[in-house]
């Protein structure tokens, strides 16, 4: 047993500053890796569910009784989905107000590869789009008329915005001086046969293959 | 009797027996009380704008206490949350009182908050030394509009469904992961059940937390430095010989006689409102509202609470997706810097000259005309009008460096003054 007295006599122990710096440095950043480590099962706890990603699967509608200059709006994973057929004479105006539009060829919208084009479908009778503004998700309204008296005379007939005011053509593209900056979603899509259409996947094959 | 505790200087109810000196022997309720209240001195001069402090914290108070109620009747899920409120409104035997109180409440504790920042930009409080003081207000505020947006979701009508989707959808301008964060957020492929119950968590837990102790380092740290005055002048600088402020008096009892004063007009003001126009208008609750959630189907028009309408005008305001984004965080986050835009030498508009009078005056008018035009539908001429006057709002924060130094001051005085 060492007596209180003689520690007391001994001279004060060096301290080792770099070793002290390292330890605390070392002990610091094992903790911090920790909790960073630990708040990843926090964070990922906000993704989609299994539950809602189930639910998230491709959904088939039957276009047989979808008429010329008629819209339906099935959903797909908790979105609207605009389906129009439309006229052939709607097509051939489509090219005419390119120069009025933000992004005419959609290369900076988003859609699958075969809808990159004029018409931004597989099919030009059939514009499939996700109906969510892609300015800020409201759902835009269909103003199929020309010359609607709120859009002004040079209105080709499209879509408009009522939350902010963003306006879309027969095609979803958006038209210059709207909030939006790019066209509308077009998500992925196939046909199987002339009348149905499976929204969610290219596989036409079976249903619930996402 | 504990020797240490009954020295220490300040603790004289420890030294003096009893219960109450027992309880100070172990903990310095008193010291603590006397130290913030009694012998706090706060200047003599202050005027009606001083009102907002204590009603902003009497509001989060009547919030706490009403948000609890209202949990307790409350049934979070996209299926049960509409039905529930309604079940409040017409079932739960002063229900309606309750959820009135804390729908108009929310109201009146922005309207209050806003004055409150607004005494600050008249009388340069957000100056040398109460820097971090504004701070903290600030991210108060900030804490307070997340809060006040995750609760207008909580009734799960269809105002408060698209209000989540457009709100959330702001994230997804975050260049990069924005579409990926938004689906975070959400936890479904659109907002759902997942985001109302997550958002619920947040309002009735997190986001209160956070914001109890914000207010308390708020105020500590007005404690710390000080109240300033509506002269704009430091009264610590003048004292008499016992080291107390000539320009002072004690907060306790002469402002907490006059804040009881100011929260009896509050809360008279507040019944009217509850008791006979508690929807306001469509201005506290919109009639949208009264429907349940309909992902199919977007109101028309659709428009925030009045109190996020001016960022909600700027925001529309700008033909690009990011830049308006970008600019409506500007138009809140602008706030942050105004301790360090201010160069003038004199902190009260009192003593400022001409310019900065006009630019505070600008503001508050464009401040106010772009509240009302974020309330208006996304049509011409409301569009080209809240560009416009975004600009002299803009202008009042980021010209400041500049105005305010060649701005001609008038002589501060040497001790506080008083008007009518």
């Amino acid at each position: 047993m060492t007596d209180v007295g003689a520690i007391a006599d001994q001279p004060e122990p060096e301290i080792d500053r770099s070793r002290r710096k390292f330890l605390t440095a070392a002990t610091s950043a094992t903790a911090g890796i920790g909790v960073v480590l630990a708040a990843i099962p926090f964070a990922a706890s906000w993704a989609p569910s299994e539950r809602a990603k189930a639910l998230g699967a491709p959904v088939e509608v039957d276009l047989s009784k979808l008429q010329v200059g008629q819209m339906i709006t099935p959903t797909w994973r908790l979105q609207p989905i605009y389906i129009v057929r439309r006229d052939p004479s709607t097509v051939d105006k489509l090219v005419k107000h390119d120069s009025a539009l933000k992004d005419p060829k959609s290369a900076h919208s988003l859609q699958p590869d075969y809808a990159r084009n004029e018409m931004r479908a597989r099919r030009a009778d059939v514009l499939v789009l996700v109906g969510i503004c892609t300015h800020l998700g409201c759902l835009p309204k269909q103003v199929f008329d020309a010359g609607d008296p709120l859009l002004g005379a040079d209105w080709p007939g499209g879509f408009h915005c009522p939350c902010h005011g963003s306006r879309f053509d027969l095609a979803g593209r958006v038209f210059k001086g709207s909030p939006a900056s790019t066209n509308l979603v077009v998500p992925p899509y196939a046909f199987r046969g002339q009348d149905t259409l499976i929204i969610g996947s290219e596989d036409v094959a079976k249903k619930g293959a996402a | 009797m504990a020797p240490e505790a009954a020295s220490k200087p300040g603790n004289r109810a420890a030294a003096r027996g009893g219960l109450w000196s027992w309880i100070n022997q172990r903990l310095p309720v008193e010291a603590f009380l006397r130290a913030s209240a009694v012998d706090y001195y706060a200047p003599k001069n202050f005027n009606f704008w001083y009102f907002f402090g204590s009603l902003a914290l009497l509001a989060l108070v009547m919030q706490l206490l009403t948000g609890i109620f209202l949990t307790m009747f409350y049934k979070v899920g996209a299926a049960t949350s509409f039905d529930s409120v309604e079940f409040i409104m017409r079932e739960v035997p002063y229900g309606w009182l309750m959820r009135y109180l804390h729908s108009t409440g929310a109201s009146a504790f922005f309207l209050v908050v806003y004055l409150h920042m607004y005494r600050a930009m008249l009388y340069g409080s957000y100056k040398a030394p109460r820097e971090l003081l504004w701070l903290f207000g600030m991210i108060i505020y900030l804490a307070l509009m997340a809060e006040a947006f995750l609760g207008y979701v909580l009734p799960w009508g269809n105002m408060s469904f698209w209000a989540a989707t457009v709100i959330v959808n702001l994230f997804g301008t975050v260049p990069g992961i924005g579409p990926g964060l938004v689906e975070w957020i959400r936890g479904d492929y659109g907002i759902a059940d997942a985001t109302l119950n997550r958002f619920f968590s947040l309002h009735v837990a997190a986001v209160p937390l956070v914001l109890l102790l914000l207010v308390a380092l708020h105020l500590v740290a007005l404690h710390e430095v000080g109240s300033n005055n509506p002269d704009g002048i430091e009264i610590n600088a003048k004292k008499d010989a016992r080291g107390r402020p000539l320009d002072g008096i004690p907060f306790h009892p002469y402002y907490t006689v006059k804040d009881m004063v100011g929260v009896g007009v509050f809360l008279t003001l507040l019944a009217i409102v509850v008791f006979f126009v508690p929807t306001f208008g469509d201005l506290f609750m919109e009639k949208a509202n009264f429907e349940p959630a309909n992902p199919l189907s977007t109101p028309d028009p659709i428009s925030p609470s009045w109190y996020f309408t001016p960022y909600y005008a700027i925001l529309r305001a700008v033909p690009d997706q990011r830049i308006g984004a970008l600019l409506m965080l500007l138009a809140v986050v602008s706030f942050f810097f105004l301790p360090w835009l201010d160069r003038s030498p004199v902190k009260s508009m009192r003593y400022r000259g001409w310019i900065s009078k006009t630019f505070l005056g600008l503001f508050t008018i464009s401040f106010l005309v772009l509240m009302y035009l974020g309330m208006e539908p996304a049509q011409e001429p409301y569009v080209t009008m809240a560009r416009i006057f975004a600009v002299p709002y803009f202008a009042y924060f980021w010209l400041m460096p500049f105005y305010s130094r060649i701005d001609p001051v008038k002589p501060v005085p040497e001790r506080v003054t008083f008007h009518g």
